[in-house]
């Protein structure tokens, strides 16, 4: 399976997740909704380039925005996120890309510590950003924080149980195919 | 000097394009934010987007197909949910409010014997129905007379077509409540209009048209279509003879070696509209003697000879 089908497969399952299962869910808590939709944007291949990052990231966000009535709220936290990833995955992997084969970010491929801080300071940025931008309406500072913290445990915890739950096939990048 | 002008601006031109292809990702980054931003609040502050309405078509029907799918699990709440409504919808019809009747006014006779030596026993009084359920399994009707006009507990009802409907449970100024016979804790002594032979009808709660007759011992012989009737002798509510229903099916119940009677019901309880309460005049009479006799019989008993 190519990279564009598998990541297009990923991309719908992720957006039905979200849509019809964690957003239907009863809430845990008024201020607590489990977001894991855009570990899609965590698992794009190494290969995307920045661009391309930015233009994916902006329109799973503005198509889970359309299905929530929300326009603009979650594209502008996951083109942010889209932008930052880069960065992090340059300081986070190994500098030496000889030895360094793998395909997309996944504890096998960076190690566990490497990505857990990875997936917890894109995490933790997507919901500041996004609940940032909630709270211009209705602002509280408590419940910013709040919100913030706890919307971010539940997230990570989701992504480390569907980390477990599906190991991602190891796929190496070969010079062959 | 047009030379070094010229030098310059492709100098400076240079250098902006090249700005920019260093800064080419930051760009589209400040970009997409700024669309995002600009969506965000634009529908924040207007309500409405660009491009939602082809969006919402796309969501919509992605949406509706889900909603096919959970429909089926709220199906049988969203039935009650409509049966509920549908109820409420009912008694706000004009057809339910009426004048109060005061036509009919029972005075007690005091002849109670009229010429040819009968007299009366059992005094009907019309009512009409304004609340009738068939869809429960404890059916209850509401009709339009109540304590005011006369009404009492465990008074008779019947249809129109004087079959029997139920017993008032319950009395308020203006209105009543009939236990119907489709109530799962219904239970009506009756007898079979051939042979006189009586047993107790009830209701299983499954089919409003069908009522269950037990233990009907396999002496008698029944055949399909027999008539069911109230059994006079067993029961203070009912006067005899009136149609209960008829025999649909006739099953043994190889338990109790007896026969188990499916009754096609009389009355239509789907079409209840104008119903006769029906009052035993002498039942606190009979009930006092019912009492008194227990009593005696018990003292008796104790009341070494």
């Amino acid at each position: 399976m190519s990279d564009f089908v598998r990541n297009t497969i990923r991309f719908v399952l992720f957006i039905l997740l979200q849509v019809y299962v964690l957003n239907k869910i009863p809430h845990l808590h008024r201020f607590i909704t489990p977001y894991i939709y855009f570990l899609f944007i965590l698992w794009l291949p190494f290969s995307v380039t920045r661009q391309w990052l930015l233009l994916i990231g902006f329109f799973t966000g503005l198509i889970l925005d359309y299905f929530m009535m929300t326009p603009g709220l979650h594209a502008a936290a996951c083109v942010l996120v889209a932008y930052v990833r880069p960065f992090l995955i340059n300081l986070l992997t190994p500098k030496d890309l000889s030895e360094f084969s793998y395909r997309e970010p996944s504890p096998k491929a960076m190690q566990w510590t490497p990505y857990a801080v990875y997936v917890l300071v894109l995490t933790l940025l997507h919901h500041t950003y996004m609940v940032f931008l909630e709270w211009l309406d209705v602002g509280n500072f408590l419940n910013f924080i709040i919100k913030v913290v706890s919307t971010t445990g539940i997230s990570l915890l989701l992504i480390f149980t569907a980390e477990l739950l599906f190991p991602r096939k190891l796929k190496f990048r070969t010079n062959t195919a | 000097m047009g030379f070094g002008i010229l030098v310059l601006k492709s100098f400076i031109l240079r250098n902006v394009f090249l700005f920019i292809r260093r800064y080419f990702t930051f760009f589209t980054f400040l970009l997409l934010q700024g669309v995002a931003l600009w969506f965000l609040f634009s529908y924040n502050r207007f309500h409405r987007v660009k491009f939602l309405g082809i969006a919402n078509e796309m969501t919509g029907r992605i949406n509706s197909q889900y909603n096919k799918v959970e429909d089926y699990f709220n199906l049988k709440e969203e039935n009650k949910r409509v049966h509920r409504l549908n109820d409420s919808l009912m008694n706000l019809l004009r057809g339910n409010f009426e004048k109060r009747d005061t036509s009919v006014v029972f005075v007690k006779d005091t002849m109670a014997y009229d010429t040819t030596g009968l007299y009366r026993r059992y005094f009907a009084k019309p009512a009409t129905v304004v609340y009738n359920t068939v869809n429960s399994e404890k059916n209850y009707i509401q009709i339009n007379r109540g304590s005011n006009q006369g009404i009492r507990d465990n008074s008779g009802v019947i249809s129109s077509d004087g079959t029997v409907v139920g017993v008032v449970v319950n009395v308020s100024p203006n209105f009543s409540q009939v236990l119907s016979l489709l109530h799962v804790q219904s239970r009506l002594v009756v007898s079979l209009k051939k042979s006189g032979e009586s047993g107790t009808i009830e209701w299983d709660g499954k089919d409003p048209r069908i009522l269950i007759l037990k233990r009907m011992p396999k002496t008698v012989t029944i055949n399909k279509g027999d008539s069911i009737v109230t059994s006079g002798n067993n029961t203070l509510i009912f006067p005899k003879g009136l149609l209960v229903g008829t025999v649909a099916e006739i099953r043994v119940d190889n338990a109790s070696g007896t026969y188990m009677l499916k009754i096609n019901t009389a009355t239509n309880f789907y079409s209840l509209q104008q119903v006769h309460v029906i009052e035993n005049i002498e039942k606190e009479e009979q009930t006092v003697l019912l009492e008194d006799t227990k009593n005696k019989m018990d003292q008796t008993l104790k009341s070494p000879r």
